[in-house]
């Protein structure tokens, strides 16, 4: 029986991480439109982009292999699968135990590995200059997210997500320096992932310093629809991250009722709200970086986390 | 009875040599050949499996060959039988890629009577019981792979590559001699059963740790010993690269094993934060040469650098952990090693192997005249894949399993009493997830400019697809390296034997037979991981989406020429190059590893002469050792130079000082 609820409530948060992705990217696009003195469009249209985007024909180029076809898809099923092991309005979900914090980060990895070769795969110059660029950002990211991990780990003694939100949640933790090393650290890794400003900007086209974009440029049509969805999934499950590790009121612990779900699903729309509004006041408030400078701005992050490390490796009290 | 079934079978191996060179002249000379070593490599690969699963009887064979008063001992005991199931698994694919090119061959003369001899060395390496058996059997490896290097010796390149290895190979080797040597000491017993009741000296330990680093280092291609490798493993014919990168690097680490934690034994801490650092350091130089390299093979052996470098640092951790006394996190960490072992060795053989299919088919290895290879040998681009996605350490494949394993193992160090220690574990562990995510970055390179895109050459646009067997043998590692990744409990199971003669450890949980799904290796609350329901979920979650996209989205299709912007321009060579995917990491990683410089030399203007841009870098370990000891080696040669030409008197009084010399020596060493 507890599995079957288990089950239920895992695919529950599935469907809502879908669901409630598009909005989160509207609700950026409004903020920082609203910031910049503009009306800006509806929150709603990231779901009319995406519809639209589905009901148009693909078009392929003419060297497009198969690779091409299947990366969205499996872009798409790595992004979702991490954001479903990460956990948002309740912990100890069916599938958490299948795979911990090192197992998230690592199919980001694969997410973009396949990200990567599909922009090289059209043979052209953007998607060239798009892959090697994301692949930079990737190999400073991804050992600065690993070093963030262990420091939750060593706090929590244990790298499995769901445990260390239970921890966080005793109160017992505490404030510590680590803590807000490792939270400086995972927000700069967030804002690199995603294709934020200060390195990368979500808006643009047609400029050289763009990465994401330059990546996905020759995808049209349900395609596209696919990879702009695993966007809008992946900039949720950073921010369900941060807010489980460090800010995890709310969150419906283990067999809790449905009272306790309903207080973790409004909890966890808070804190999306809450984060979108500051990533809007963020970016409104600095300028895009030049790429070679996203270098020190990452290898700061892995400082971060290195002494994060380093410090609980020194006193597990700190 | 294992032991017996090994030395026949190694003894048709060496009857293999001979009818090599009458096979060479001959039409089906070479599938002969092949077919014999796969079918010895499998018999092997059984047995050695055999020993693993049923373990506990470690059998030996004494024959009367070799010097007369030692004899020559052959022994299997569960880390000898690991390394063999290594070792033929990665044999038996080679010979039946073999099989299917072999044909081809234009030198087959100069490969077919070596490759049976180099099968046969590697094997007696693992089975050798005594220090004569094991340094004659290394030799054999070393002598009989230098051969193979040198099968295409009329390329400038190869010969180069094959002066580089003989050197470096026997400087290694005599490395090694030394530390048995310093092993057996003044009693002159050579047996390993011998050697190791004889007990460790510590003074003597530290000398003979140094020499087996020296002489299974430079094997293995610890930096900044690792300078042949890249030479040497690409000159090779493609299959026998295969062996050298995945299979022959791990004998390395066998010699390492044996002689350090069996031979010697009393494991120092310290031991354990030197092999871990070297390690650290290999696995982010290895790395960040093949993010430059423009040659696939190269590339490939650079990444075998960089894996040997994660299979040291596994290693220095359980060294670090059994000299304090921690069996169990030791036994985790020698586990992931182990593992890793096994998984690199398929992993880069199917990549070599997939190379050379390439190289079959373009007569190329540069990856700037590659390029649209997926539409043309499509098995071969989707094996490479997924070897690529494996070696990037891509969940839910195998090496993302032993790379899990070795973070959960660092993840108990803070537990280490030693502050040292402390403080090293994080930052190689830092150093190992940066060399794992830059493979990322170069496998996307190495995979994305050879096999996708639009051809940049004529030989890349004529390229044919391998023939079956070649294909075959690739299949056959594929199938392994996903069901390693996914059912990694039962694998870590067979592995389990290895680990428990090296380490005395309790029972660890997740490792067993039953253990198909989950993986938990500290215990309840600690991480776990489940290859098997992270493919699951992954897939059913593609599938699920793909399902729905073709149910409710529009399935239109239409091909059109590519967009980029508009800017579309027809010729291949806008597309990026391996220089131009490697730019950004050189500019952030390479100007202070490597010296790299980029120049742009513009023509004046109004002139229509093209504008040059060239990249240089250098190798540290060239400019900082070898260099220097090159130099030092060549001034004494030119001192010792005049002895030849001295009278007889002198020679005489020389004689006579060099004999006086020795006798005050051993006076003052009685």
């Amino acid at each position: 029986m507890s599995m079957l609820v288990g089950l239920l409530l895992q695919g529950l948060q599935m469907a809502l991480v879908l669901a409630l992705a598009p909005l989160l990217v509207g609700w950026v696009r409004k903020v920082k439109a609203r910031l910049t003195r503009r009306r800006g469009a509806s929150v709603l249209q990231p779901y009319r982009d995406i519809f639209r985007l589905l009901h148009k024909e693909a078009v392929l180029a003419d060297n497009a292999s198969w690779l091409f076809r299947v990366a969205p898809y499996l872009v798409f099923a790595a992004i979702w699968v991490a954001a479903a092991l990460v956990p948002t309005y309740a912990t100890s979900l069916a599938f958490s135990e299948a795979a911990d914090l090192i197992v998230i980060v690592a199919l980001l990895g694969s997410a973009r590995f396949f990200l990567a070769l599909a922009a090289l795969d059209a043979g052209t110059s953007f998607g060239g200059i798009g892959a090697s660029r994301e692949m930079m950002i990737a190999a400073l990211a991804e050992p600065a997210m690993i070093m963030l991990v262990f420091s939750l780990a060593l706090v929590a003694g244990t790298t499995s997500l769901s445990a260390v939100a239970e921890h966080m949640l005793t109160g017992d933790v505490g404030l510590r320096v680590t803590l807000g090393l490792a939270l400086i650290g995972l927000v700069i890794v967030a804002v690199a992932e995603n294709g934020r400003i200060p390195v990368d900007n979500p808006a643009t086209h047609l400029e050289l310093t763009m990465v994401h974009e330059a990546m996905v440029l020759e995808y049209a049509g349900r395609h596209l629809a696919m990879i702009e969805l695993a966007a809008a999934v992946k900039l949720v499950l950073y921010v369900s991250l941060l807010g489980t590790l460090f800010a995890p009121w709310g969150i419906a612990q283990f067999g809790a009722g449905p009272q306790a779900l309903a207080i973790g699903i409004g909890a966890w729309v808070g804190k999306l709200a809450v984060a979108g509004l500051l990533l809007g006041l963020f970016e409104t408030s600095i300028a895009k970086m030049r790429v070679f400078r996203v270098g020190e701005f990452l290898g700061a992050a892995l400082l971060l986390g290195l002494l994060g490390t380093l410090l609980l490796f020194v006193s597990r009290n700190l | 009875m294992s032991v017996h079934v090994c030395l026949f079978a190694i003894f048709v191996l060496l009857s293999g040599c001979p009818a090599g060179i009458w096979a060479a002249r001959r039409p089906g000379g070479s599938a002969l050949i092949y077919s014999v070593c796969a079918a010895v490599a499998a018999v092997m690969a059984g047995t050695a499996l055999g020993v693993l699963v049923r373990p506990g009887e470690t059998a030996g064979a004494v024959l009367p060959m070799g010097v007369p008063w030692l004899q020559a001992h052959f022994e299997i005991d569960a880390l000898s039988a690991f390394f063999l199931l290594v070792i033929n698994l990665g044999a038996l694919a080679a010979s039946i890629y073999g099989m299917g090119t072999g044909r081809s061959e234009p030198e087959a003369g100069r490969i077919l009577p070596f490759y049976p001899l180099f099968l046969a060395g590697m094997n007696l390496v693992l089975l050798a019981a005594d220090a004569f058996t094991f340094l004659l059997s290394w030799e054999s490896m070393s002598l009989a792979s230098w051969a193979l290097v040198m099968a295409h010796h009329r390329q400038s390149e190869t010969q180069r590559a094959g002066f580089v290895y003989i050197v470096m190979a026997a400087f290694g080797t005599l490395a090694l001699l030394l530390a048995f040597g310093l092993l057996a000491g003044a009693g002159g017993n050579y047996a390993f059963s011998q050697l190791r009741q004889a007990g460790p000296d510590a003074g003597l330990g530290v000398v003979v740790l140094l020499l087996v680093l020296i002489g299974a280092g430079s094997k293995g291609g610890l930096a900044p010993l690792h300078v042949w490798l890249p030479l040497a493993h690409p000159a090779a014919p493609s299959h026998v690269s295969a062996l050298m990168s995945g299979v022959m690097t791990k004998v390395a680490i066998y010699a390492l094993l044996r002689i350090l934690l069996d031979l010697l034994g009393g494991v120092q801490w310290w031991w354990g934060a030197l092999l871990m650092t070297l390690g650290a350091l290999t696995a982010v130089l290895g790395v960040l040469y093949a993010l430059m390299e423009s040659d696939l093979k190269r590339l490939l052996a650079y990444s075998t650098v960089e894996n040997v470098g994660f299979i040291f640092i596994g290693i220095g951790l359980g060294m670090a952990f059994q000299a304090n006394g921690m069996n169990a996190a030791a036994a985790l960490a020698y586990s992931a090693a182990l593992f890793h072992v096994l998984n690199h060795s398929w992993i880069k053989s199917l990549l070599f192997l997939g190379a050379g299919a390439v190289l079959h088919a373009t007569h190329e290895r540069r990856l700037d005249a590659l390029g649209g290879l997926i539409r043309r040998m499509p098995y071969t681009a989707f094996c490479f894949l997924v070897g690529s996605a494996a070696i990037a350490s891509l969940p839910p494949l195998n090496a993302f399993a032993s790379e899990w394993l070795t973070l959960q193992a660092i993840l108990l160090s803070p537990d280490l009493p030693q502050w040292l220690l402390r403080f090293l574990v994080p930052a190689v562990g830092a150093l190992m997830v940066l060399a794992a995510a830059l493979a990322g970055a170069v496998f996307v390179k190495a995979f994305g400019i050879a096999f996708l895109g639009r051809p940049r050459s004529a030989e890349a646009e004529a390229a044919q697809e391998t023939n079956r067997l070649a294909g075959a043998a690739m299949t056959m590692l594929v199938v392994l390296c996903v069901l390693a990744g996914i059912f990694t409990g039962p694998v870590l199971h067979v592995i389990q034997p290895a680990v428990a003669a090296i380490v005395e450890r309790p029972a660890v949980p997740g490792f067993g037979i039953a253990d198909i799904a989950f993986v938990a290796p500290t215990g309840v609350g600690g991480g776990s991981y489940s290859g098997f329901f992270v493919f699951l979920f992954v897939a059913m979650s593609g599938w699920g989406a793909a399902l729905a996209i073709h149910r409710g989205a529009s399935r239109a299709t239409r091909r059109s020429p590519a967009w980029d912007c508009g800017f579309a321009l027809n010729h291949p060579a806008f597309q990026y190059g391996a220089g131009s995917m490697a730019q950004p990491l050189r500019r952030i990683f390479g100007t202070v590893v490597f010296r790299a410089t980029e120049t742009v030399e513009m023509p004046p203007p109004g002139s229509v002469e093209p504008a040059r841009y060239c990249t240089t870098q250098r190798d540290p370990a060239w400019d900082l050792i070898f260099t220097p000891v090159a130099g030092v080696v060549a001034a004494i040669a030119d001192r010792i130079d005049g002895l030849q030409f001295l009278s007889i008197r002198r020679y005489l009084a020389m004689m006579f000082a060099g004999l006086v010399a020795l006798l005050i020596l051993v006076a003052l060493w009685r």
